[in-house]
């Protein structure tokens, strides 16, 4: 089930989206149990949508998206529908209103079925710190899809939807697309309102999409990207065009293969890389090495940052106006019930260090350290694309690894997402594409990475390397 | 930047509104220092003279006309809620003062 | 009262005012006092999940407007998050500014000449309300506490005086001025009650010429009154507490306007960790010059100009004049002594009246305007109304409207004939002939015994003048 066609077939009036629609409810039902996809189906609301399409098209309307289902990240707020990021805390929790790229995305004629997994607030790199437990790979149930948005990869893996949504503050779009063979984008900071969005750590966030393909992944972001007046960094200009542009190739194109974005990598993945190298070579793109130390302090600066930003973004779950309750004989002792209850371990942990990076004494070291170190990153990318036009390198170190497997070290989860960091410190663009396949025949993701504004080009290159492996 | 004691994590947890007892203190420490361990090589960069970067872009000055928007309607702020009373959001006595 | 010899108070004043904006800081809510709870109120200003803040326009006109009226510098500034769990602000973090504020560095001269430094006056949004269930609605020893989120986002700027004041009166000055210029600036409507100016008190007395002393803080001055007595009071704890050995310890104190004591609110000991960082979801305010300069020249005159313009119409005025043309200011009504005055009205006259009668329902008089009082004090004036009379005529047109000589006919204020006030002095020395001789004699005392009865015989409607005028020229 590919997006463009469903949409070209709903459009001509071949299909109805009321079929597509259900079609995919039957496959959602087939396999979400075993999966844990899903945490909320919205069955009777998505067959209503699609009936609505139907009638749109009957009208002479040609929605984008006529009748393509999609699955939501369960941070993204749809109004009257659970949204729980992930967390107990936020249980029976329904907005009393759309995120942007739910209006958008509705209003394309897409249909969202419901709300995919995620690690709690975003908080994980294989969806395994859900209050609502983990989701497990379609490729291979006994692995993790990656994470945060492991919901919405697996989703499309799975065959439920052509299409999904998820977000990235640290590369929680481009792994699970890597772990479960997708194509996902985090596009540059500012492309796509996060209005609606539940924050993490709101100067790294980004919502993007996943797909099977290139031109699939591309048509979404073209329909929920542009400037949103709800979004004070919202950047100020309309959606670029991508879909026009997917057959630009790369000749000419200068690619940077980046050091720091394979080093430590299985050997397996570092072959796909060089591998991927080849192939641009060969599609007429300029190939040389290239190497920017300063990306491995990235993820010593996230891991600052971004607890940082989420300790003050999570304060607000204090059992007063919404959510989980947990009561006390007082307000401070209720606050403090709700949130030993609410939230998980990992949530805990990392509020813990953004709180302690932040407080007196600490936050020169600590945060204040790090936001220099952005500064740093950033002109140091600078550098690489006044040379380069593109950065390839891997997307994760390895293939999609066992549930379990990291549960209990931290640090080595952390580590999951290396490669990813830098570009969301930086605000820029980058995709994972699916690249080969490694251990056990499970695919291998190559990361591309331009500029802020530069998806364009990524998606043209990334076609090349789709091409390349024949899809 | 010294290593991270028990006292340091007791003292956010307070200040983060989150209980530990004595197993989750001394794990939660354990996992946090090495977290901050790995951050120690930030501490060895020279950044005098770095500015900070808060944002990854340079926008300024975005702010919008003072028109006023519907609000929501107040049946539906409050159904969300854990506790009503007299059409306002009910909490347990609060002990201190606003600062 | 006052301190020994060698001993002062040092003050600085924390003045929060919320801005006349049609909308909150953040979202497009209606910035209103006084409608149902939880009326006003949206997912931005309530906090929930996935909402963003986006800067209202006018209120970054608004705080640089102050800053532009007490000299301050306008300039680069970002917005910081003061983390804080409270259940009356929805994200447990409030939205304001930190180090670098949209005005900083200024001064404001008091009538008295003295000039008091600002710190800086910065833009924040304000928290909801609490009101408290059970303990006689005071937070101590209630059972539940209710929270409305419609004032929660509205636009607040805290102008942050130095520690310049030296005196309970000048606080009061000082508040009161800047009051003046809140209003002038078209940023507030001034009202301490309502809560929309709240000042608190940083208090601290020192020994001349030794360092400032511990200060503590006072909440709860609700009136310009209470700041003054409130200061008062507290310099007086203070140095009891310092003579008598003891220390002042750094503190919050709740002032209690009935009792007229201050009391520890909350102890300063363990100190705050606000983790304050700059909000990522708004970006950097930079006013450019020409941004700045609209809004200087949208800024009309301040008070102190306003007071010297009215004083200059005055030839040598008096204390009591000059109390006068403040209270015209304060009031805002130099609309109304300027239409007055271009009419041919006396100053004197026009800046009495407007300050007298036009306070009060200074804000409810919808059929009151500037031309209708003038019109009124120019039949004073001519002598067609008594100054009773002319008082009477603009309660009755501030309430009702009118025009002033339609208004005085239905009042009954027609002019007196001079032959019926001839008649009436003609009886009263009838019957009172031996007061009427003493005042022949030269008794003036006795002139008002006379006024004072034909007054009474007119209701008030003769002229007091005009009477005296007659018994003079009777007397001969």
């Amino acid at each position: 089930m590919n997006a463009l066609e469903v949409a070209a077939s709903v459009r001509a009036g071949e299909t109805s989206a009321l079929e597509v629609v259900a079609e995919s409810l039957e496959r959602v039902a087939a396999r979400n149990e075993e999966l844990n996809v899903f945490v909320h189906l919205d069955a009777e609301g998505a067959l209503a949508a699609a009936r609505r399409v139907d009638e749109r098209v009957a009208a002479g309307e040609t929605p984008a998206l006529a009748g393509v289902p999609v699955a939501l990240k369960d941070n993204l707020c749809v109004r009257g529908q659970p949204t729980t990021a992930g967390s107990r805390i936020l249980a029976g929790w329904r907005p009393p209103y759309d995120a942007t790229v739910v209006e958008r995305l509705a209003a394309a004629g897409a249909v969202a079925l419901g709300k995919a997994n995620m690690d709690e607030f975003a908080m994980g790199s294989s969806t395994e710190t859900s209050a609502y437990g983990p989701t497990r790979n379609p490729l291979d149930p006994t692995r993790v899809p990656g994470g945060s948005s492991g919901g919405s990869a697996a989703a499309v893996a799975a065959g439920m939807v052509p299409v999904a949504l998820g977000s990235d503050t640290g590369g929680s779009i481009r792994q699970p697309a890597a772990l479960c063979g997708l194509v996902g984008v985090k596009p540059t900071y500012g492309l796509v309102s996060r209005y609606g969005l539940i924050a993490f750590a709101s100067s790294l966030d980004q919502i993007g999409p996943f797909a099977a393909t290139v031109a699939e992944a591309a048509l979404v972001l073209e329909v929920i990207a542009g400037h949103d007046p709800l979004d004070t960094t919202s950047l100020p200009e309309p959606a670029p065009a991508l879909v026009g542009h997917l057959d630009d190739g790369v000749a000419g194109r200068r690619v940077g293969l980046c050091r720091e974005l394979v080093e430590g990598a299985d050997p397996e993945v570092v072959a796909a890389v060089q591998r991927a190298a080849e192939a641009l070579a060969r599609a007429g793109a300029s190939v040389e090495e290239v190497s920017i130390p300063e990306l491995r302090l990235g993820l010593s600066a996230y891991y600052l940052i971004a607890p940082a930003e989420a300790s003050s973004n999570l304060a607000r779950y204090d059992g007063v106006r919404y959510g989980l309750r947990v009561d006390g004989p007082d307000v401070e002792a209720m606050n403090v019930a709700t949130r030993t209850v609410g939230f998980g371990d990992e949530v805990k942990r990392r509020i813990m260090l953004g709180t302690y990076a932040l407080s007196a004494g600490y936050y020169d070291a600590y945060y204040g350290q790090a936001l220099k170190v952005r500064t740093r990153m950033i002109e140091a990318f600078a550098r690489a694309y006044a040379r380069v036009d593109t950065l390839l390198g891997a997307t994760a170190p390895s293939v999609a690894f066992a549930l379990g497997a990291k549960t209990q070290d931290p640090l080595a989860m952390y580590l999951s997402d290396v490669f990813t960091i830098p570009t969301n410190l930086a605000g820029e663009a980058a995709l994972s594409v699916p690249f080969g396949t490694g251990e056990g025949g499970l695919p291998i993701g190559v990361q591309l990475l331009g500029p802020a504004r530069s998806e364009a080009r990524l998606f043209a290159a990334a076609r090349v390397l789709e091409a390349e492996v024949g899809r | 930047m010294a290593g991270l004691s028990r006292e340091d994590v007791a003292k956010v947890a307070r200040l983060a509104r989150i209980a530990l007892d004595d197993v989750e203190l001394d794990r939660f420490t354990d996992q946090l220092a090495q977290v901050l361990e790995h951050a120690r090589d930030l501490e060895a960069l020279d950044l005098a003279g770095v500015a900070p970067t808060a944002h990854p872009h340079g926008l300024v000055n975005v702010v919008r006309d003072d028109v006023v928007r519907a609000s929501l309607e107040r049946t539906e702020v409050l159904a969300q809620a854990p506790d009503v009373a007299e059409d306002r959001f009910s909490v347990p006595r609060i002990i201190g003062e606003a600062p | 009262m006052s301190l020994p010899e060698g001993w002062e108070v040092v003050v600085g004043l924390e003045v929060h005012t919320e801005l006349r904006t049609a909308t909150k800081l953040f979202c497009g809510c209606a910035n209103a006092f006084g409608a149902e709870p939880n009326t006003q109120t949206c997912p931005v200003c309530l906090g929930l999940p996935g909402s963003l803040p986006v800067l209202n326009r006018r209120a970054v006109e608004l705080a640089m407007a102050i800053g532009l009226a007490l000299h301050a510098t306008v300039s680069s500034s970002t917005f910081h998050r003061k983390n804080y769990f409270y259940p009356d602000m929805p994200k447990d973090f409030q939205i304001s500014q930190y180090d670098r504020p949209i005005n900083a560095g200024g001064y404001l001269d008091l009538p008295d000449g003295s000039r008091v430094g600002i710190e800086r006056a910065h833009l924040e949004e304000d928290t909801g309300k609490s009101t408290h269930l059970g303990g006689g609605g005071r937070i101590h020893g209630a059972e539940r506490s209710l929270v409305d989120y419609n004032r929660s986002g509205v636009p607040l700027v805290e102008i942050v005086s130095a520690p310049d004041i030296r005196s309970a009166a000048q606080a009061r000055a000082y508040a009161a001025e800047l009051r003046g210029i809140l209003i002038a600036t078209g940023a507030s409507d001034g009202r301490m009650e309502e809560g929309s100016m709240r000042v608190d008190a940083n208090v601290s007395v020192h020994r001349v010429g030794e360092p400032f002393g511990t200060r503590c803080e006072m909440k709860n001055l609700n009136s310009l009154r209470s700041l003054q007595r409130a200061i008062d009071y507290e310099a007086e704890r203070q140095y009891a507490l310092v003579a008598s050995g003891g220390v002042v310890r750094q503190e919050t104190r709740h002032w209690d306007e009935d009792r007229g004591v201050t009391s520890t609110m909350r102890s300063k000991e363990e100190a705050d960790d606000y983790r304050y960082f700059q909000e990522p979801d708004l970006v950097e305010l930079v006013p450019e010059p020409a941004w700045v300069e609209a809004v200087r020249a949208g800024l009309g005159p301040m008070p102190a100009a306003r007071r010297a313009h009215l004083a200059a119409l005055l030839d040598e005025p008096t204390p009591a004049q000059l109390d006068a043309v403040g209270t015209v200011v304060d009031l805002g009504v130099d609309d109304f002594v300027e239409a007055a005055v271009a009419q041919g009205v006396e100053a004197d006259r026009a800046i009495a009246r407007a300050a007298n009668e036009l306070a009060g329902e200074a804000r409810e008089r919808p059929g009151l305007t500037p031309g209708a009082f003038a019109a009124t004090l120019r039949l004073e004036q001519a002598g067609e109304l008594s100054a009773t009379q002319a008082k009477a005529v603009l309660a009755t047109l501030a309430l009702a409207g009118g025009d002033p000589v339609g208004v005085a006919r239905e009042l009954g204020f027609e002019r007196m004939a001079a032959g019926e006030l001839e008649g009436l002095i003609d009886g009263l020395i009838g019957e009172h002939p031996d007061e009427w001789g003493r005042f022949c004699e030269g008794d003036d005392k006795l002139a008002q015994f006379f006024t004072g009865r034909v007054m009474r015989a007119t209701r008030g409607q003769a002229d007091g003048k005009v009477v005296l005028d007659l018994l003079r020229a009777r007397r001969g």
